[in-house]
């Protein structure tokens, strides 16, 4: 086929226009949460004493720190998904959980402890941590992928980690209602292993499909 | 050259709501620079510089594919370089070479290159014998014969909605075929 063919086919297919990456990702992430829901309720469910631990201040920022990943993972990742896109100027969002964590973690320093520095460390959940997050994170994660694979990101492997720590940010809000530990020494140690391994996930995953 | 970039964006504002002839035009006008980018990348990486053709049509296949993530807010050049140079990195890694291909290339060659010889493209027509034959026939009723949908609809007997969605899975197709490949 000649490329004026070509061109004259493509012209004939103006009329054709796709749905907005926002969209499609929306809707996928929509579809996707009943199962990481499931993983939730069926493995693991809401810790009990839930009522008493919300008026900790330390259970509430786990939420935040999360939320904080998962928001402006979701925004970014939005972002990479054009392709002249480049990080600049978008990568300090990922600097808010972080900030965050280290304001928990000074905030705990300075508070006196009931417990020994390294049972706060290791909890009492690591392992549970290790694995619900990364296994609540995994049909997130395909959802954003596929939103994401609707885009036209040039650095697939950056675009898939970002999808990486979005999931892993969303599937660490279900966790943190389950964990029982909630000193900042644990999130940030645990949560943010689990997460790494997400992202790695991610990365590898869209260097192979988020190619166009 | 800034007053192509305007005149682009303003081509491309225009097709996205709804102006195919306007689409026509812009496709027409970046296809040179385009080729002359390709064969400027083929010939850094030691490949023969008449091999751009394959490369022209993937880059505007996949133009294609992927307008809606232009924001009609932004100048349209820099959104048509990084598509151009991925796909141009692309078609060079899989020539065998790692290359990294500066954007700069692009706006280079804005100021038009004497045509040189091309050889003509194969790899979409190849994959084109590949699609079920609805969307074969379909596409080559408007690609070669230069039908209208409308006559093509005529032509086949088939609703010019049936036409739309059967161009438009083609196109699709040979996007994905093209990147098995």
């Amino acid at each position: 086929m000649e490329t004026d063919q070509l061109i004259r086919t493509l012209a004939a297919d103006n009329a054709h226009q796709a749905r907005p990456v926002g969209l499609v990702l929306a809707l996928a992430l929509l579809a996707a949460a009943p199962a990481s829901v499931a993983i939730f309720f069926v493995g693991l469910g809401v810790r009990p004493d839930v009522m008493t631990a919300m008026r900790n201040p330390f259970f509430d920022l786990k939420f935040a720190v999360t939320l904080a990943l998962a928001i402006p993972a979701i925004a970014i990742s939005l972002h990479l998904s054009r392709p002249e896109a480049s990080l600049n100027g978008w990568r300090w969002l990922l600097l808010i959980p972080a900030g965050l964590l280290a304001a928990g973690l000074s905030g705990e320093m300075m508070m006196p402890q009931r417990l020994p520095m390294m049972t706060r460390l290791i909890g009492n959940n690591s392992w549970v941590c290790l694995v619900a997050i990364p296994l609540m994170s995994l049909p997130l994660l395909a959802a954003a992928l596929i939103g994401l694979r609707h885009g036209a990101p040039t650095r697939p492997a950056v675009a898939g980690a970002i999808a990486g720590l979005l999931s892993a940010g969303l599937a660490a809000t279900l966790y943190a209602a389950h964990c029982a530990d909630d000193s900042p020494l644990f999130v940030a140690t645990w949560y943010t292993i689990a997460t790494a391994l997400v992202a790695a996930i991610g990365a590898l995953a869209g260097s192979k499909v988020l190619r166009f | 050259m800034r007053q192509h970039e305007d005149e682009w964006t303003g081509l491309m504002r225009s097709a996205i709501s709804g102006d195919s002839a306007a689409y026509h035009r812009l496709l027409k006008t970046v296809t040179p620079v385009l080729r002359a980018a390709a064969r400027r990348g083929l010939a850094r990486a030691g490949q023969p510089v008449d091999q751009s053709e394959d490369i022209v049509q993937d880059i505007l296949l996949a133009v294609h594919l992927k307008r809606h993530t232009w924001d009609i807010n932004a100048p349209f050049a820099p959104w048509l370089f990084a598509i151009a140079r991925n796909k141009l990195i692309d078609a060079l890694r899989r020539r065998g070479r790692r290359v990294f291909v500066n954007i700069d290339d692009f706006s280079e060659t804005m100021a038009s290159e004497p045509a040189a010889e091309t050889a003509p493209a194969s790899e979409v027509a190849a994959q084109l014998q590949s699609l079920p034959a609805r969307q074969r026939e379909v596409l080559q009723s408007i690609a070669v014969d230069s039908a209208s949908i409308k006559e093509t609809a005529a032509k086949f007997a088939m609703s010019e909605g049936a036409v739309r969605v059967a161009l438009h899975r083609g196109l699709a197709g040979l996007i994905a075929k093209l990147r098995e490949h």
